[in-house]
């Protein structure tokens, strides 16, 4: 394994006309690492991750995933890099079932071509079956199989918030980012996450970059924290040098 | 109830699962090649045509229940399959090359319609492909050359194999052989990725494109597939017609074909045929109910319209799921009696729905 971190931002900004939402931001995620990002309301910190994943174009600066420049790639091609994302407010398939939902999951793997689709040809089963292989792992995983036949409509909120996990997952990323993950759950839901968290780092091998203002959830999971706060990077470190740095008591946390 | 004891994967995603449904769906076949035997010539006319329908119902699904872009103009695709099958008919094209090319040439219009128009959004959309309709039919109007105009032109007698199948009862055959043909095309591609890749980008292109679908590239391909399958069901509507003016084409059309896929619920191919079903035999029912009706108003115009809005509207406010919904549902009640419960089917609200990313 290299030395070079997954992720590198590079004096990073983006503004909206007068309004800037980031401003100067370098920064790195190592690999195998779980990194929560912390900070007030309106730091940049979703708009930071929306740069990443090619939702907004940024002002300047660049962005390196695994030394490739991928600050002018479409947005379609992120997933293909292995970079999966959650929302702040859930986006899931409504109509759909939990098991399309965490299928489509499965879309930059492949699902044959168009003429195999139309004939359903024997081969096409094959990857069909492979891709609910590959799927009901992660159902084993989140312990969705309850759900799995459930239209998302009719789903509770917490339950929702698993299977947008779970759909992350599904796409085999290298590097994921959770969107304020514990959100709107319950105590009981945030220690499974916090557990979920910790083996997706150590047993699926995938770095974790987290939005979070749980701070015991942070303190509980994270390897490192950034604060941000007005677009700018205001502390990082362990999650208790974090909580301890004056400018972010100030800013953020209180006393 | 009914417990699947599955051993293999492709079992839980086979197109008829149970023994009960090859029974159900074989009947429903036997059925209907067996009817034109025994049924009057008109009839089996007027089911050519509903079957006409149910194609042109499933394009429009394509696009609307399945991929969640509205149009307004899908009355143009199917005129623009039938002009071109006439055309290509009375050049001397065989009527088994003529009728895939119908349908490809329609296809290509859907692209050139659909690579501006997936710029927009709902309402907008709805107005774009209004407004290429209203350009259709002034085109046709005026290429005398091609289209006959307001004159019209006559559609010669389908010859398949050399055998005439000018006639009700053997056109009939190729409506519904061509039908059963589109549903199953339709029903492989929606279970396989690029069904789930239409449905994503319907629910949530920000999700859509954060794993790796290329929204534009599904929506153009909707687009595509959808005015193919409708100038399918155009170039089919050519010949029970007989005779092709622009005002068979019409924006009543199109609502009727929204109609459709409205009432039979949005988003699955059973409620596409069901919607074209109910809504083909609605004028035959509102003249049979005339004669019930008092003379004053049995005589006023416009009351297939009425009825057809009247029925809309009942059907959004008490089963906004349409037909497909209500059948869900019955077969549930039968399927888990007496553990049935309404609460099963109740949609819960969602308060917090990003539009931004979008």
């Amino acid at each position: 394994m290299s030395d070079t971190p997954l992720l590198e931002l590079d004096r990073l900004a983006l503004h909206f006309g007068g309004l800037k939402a980031i401003s100067d931001i370098s920064l790195s995620v190592n690999r195998g690492e779980v990194l929560a990002v912390i900070g007030p309301n309106g730091a940049g910190k979703t708009s930071m991750l929306n740069l990443v994943t090619r939702v907004f174009d940024a002002t300047q600066g660049s962005i390196l995933f695994k030394g490739q420049d991928i600050a002018r790639l479409s947005r379609s091609r992120i997933a293909h890099l292995g970079i999966a994302r959650t929302f702040q407010n859930i986006e899931l398939f409504e109509a759909a079932t939990v098991l399309d939902n965490l299928l489509l999951g499965r879309h930059r793997f492949g699902a044959g071509a168009w003429w195999q689709q139309v004939l359903r040809t024997p081969a096409l089963t094959r990857i069909e079956e492979d891709h609910r292989a590959r799927v009901e792992d992660i159902i084993d995983f989140l312990d969705l199989s309850a759900w799995r036949h459930a239209r998302v409509a009719g789903l509770p909120y917490g339950v929702r918030k698993v299977v947008e996990l779970g759909r992350a997952l599904c796409s085999g990323p290298e590097l994921l980012f959770l969107d304020e993950p514990a959100s709107g759950l319950n105590p009981e839901e945030t220690r499974d996450l916090a557990f979920w968290i910790d083996d997706i780092r150590s047993d699926l091998g995938i770095t974790v970059v987290m939005i979070e203002h749980d701070m015991a959830l942070v303190s509980a999971v994270a390897d490192r924290v950034i604060c941000m706060a007005q677009g700018r990077v205001l502390a990082q470190g362990s999650a208790a040098e974090v909580q301890a740095h004056p400018d972010v008591i100030a800013a953020y946390l209180g006393t | 109830m009914r417990f699947d004891y599955h051993t293999r994967y492709a079992q839980g995603f086979a197109l008829l699962r149970h023994p009960s449904d090859w029974l159900a769906y074989g009947s429903l076949l036997a059925a209907l090649l067996v009817l034109p035997l025994v049924a009057s010539t008109y009839l089996v006319g007027e089911l050519g045509y509903v079957l006409i329908l149910c194609i042109a119902a499933m394009g429009l699904m394509t696009l609307t229940g399945f991929t969640g872009q509205v149009s307004l103009g899908h009355a143009s695709f199917v005129a623009i399959g039938a002009y071109a099958h006439a055309w290509l008919m009375a050049q001397g094209v065989p009527f088994a090359a003529s009728v895939p090319l119908a349908a490809l040439i329609a296809a290509v219009a859907g692209l050139v319609v659909g690579i501006p128009a997936i710029r927009v959004h709902g309402l907008y959309l709805a107005m774009v492909t209004l407004a290429f309709a209203i350009v259709v039919e002034q085109v046709i109007g005026h290429w005398r050359s091609v289209t006959g105009g307001y004159m019209g032109m006559v559609v010669a007698t389908p010859r398949l194999f050399g055998w005439s199948v000018g006639s009700p009862r053997a056109f009939y055959y190729v409506c519904l052989a061509l039908c059963v043909l589109t549903l199953v095309v339709l029903a492989n591609l929606m279970r396989s990725g690029l069904g789930r890749a239409m449905t994503g980008v319907r629910d949530s292109e920000a999700a859509a494109l954060a794993l790796g679908i290329e929204v534009n590239r599904v929506k153009v391909g909707a687009f595509g597939l959808s005015a193919g399958i409708t100038g399918l069901a155009g170039a089919l509507m050519a010949h029970h017609i007989g005779y092709l003016t622009p005002d068979a084409f019409t924006l009543l059309l199109s609502l009727d074909l929204v109609l459709m896929v409205v009432i039979g619920g949005l988003g699955s191919l059973r409620g596409a045929i069901l919607g074209a079903v109910l809504i083909s035999l609605l004028p035959n029912a509102v003249s049979a109910l005339k004669s019930l009706l008092p003379t004053a108003m049995a005589r006023q115009s416009g009351l297939e319209i009425f009825v057809a809005g009247l029925v809309l509207a009942l059907f959004v406010l008490f089963e906004p799921t349409g037909l497909n919904g209500r059948w869900l549902k019955l077969r549930a009640l039968f399927e888990t009696f007496p553990l049935y419960r309404r609460d099963t089917f109740r949609r819960q609200k969602t308060y917090m729905k990003s539009e931004r990313n979008r």
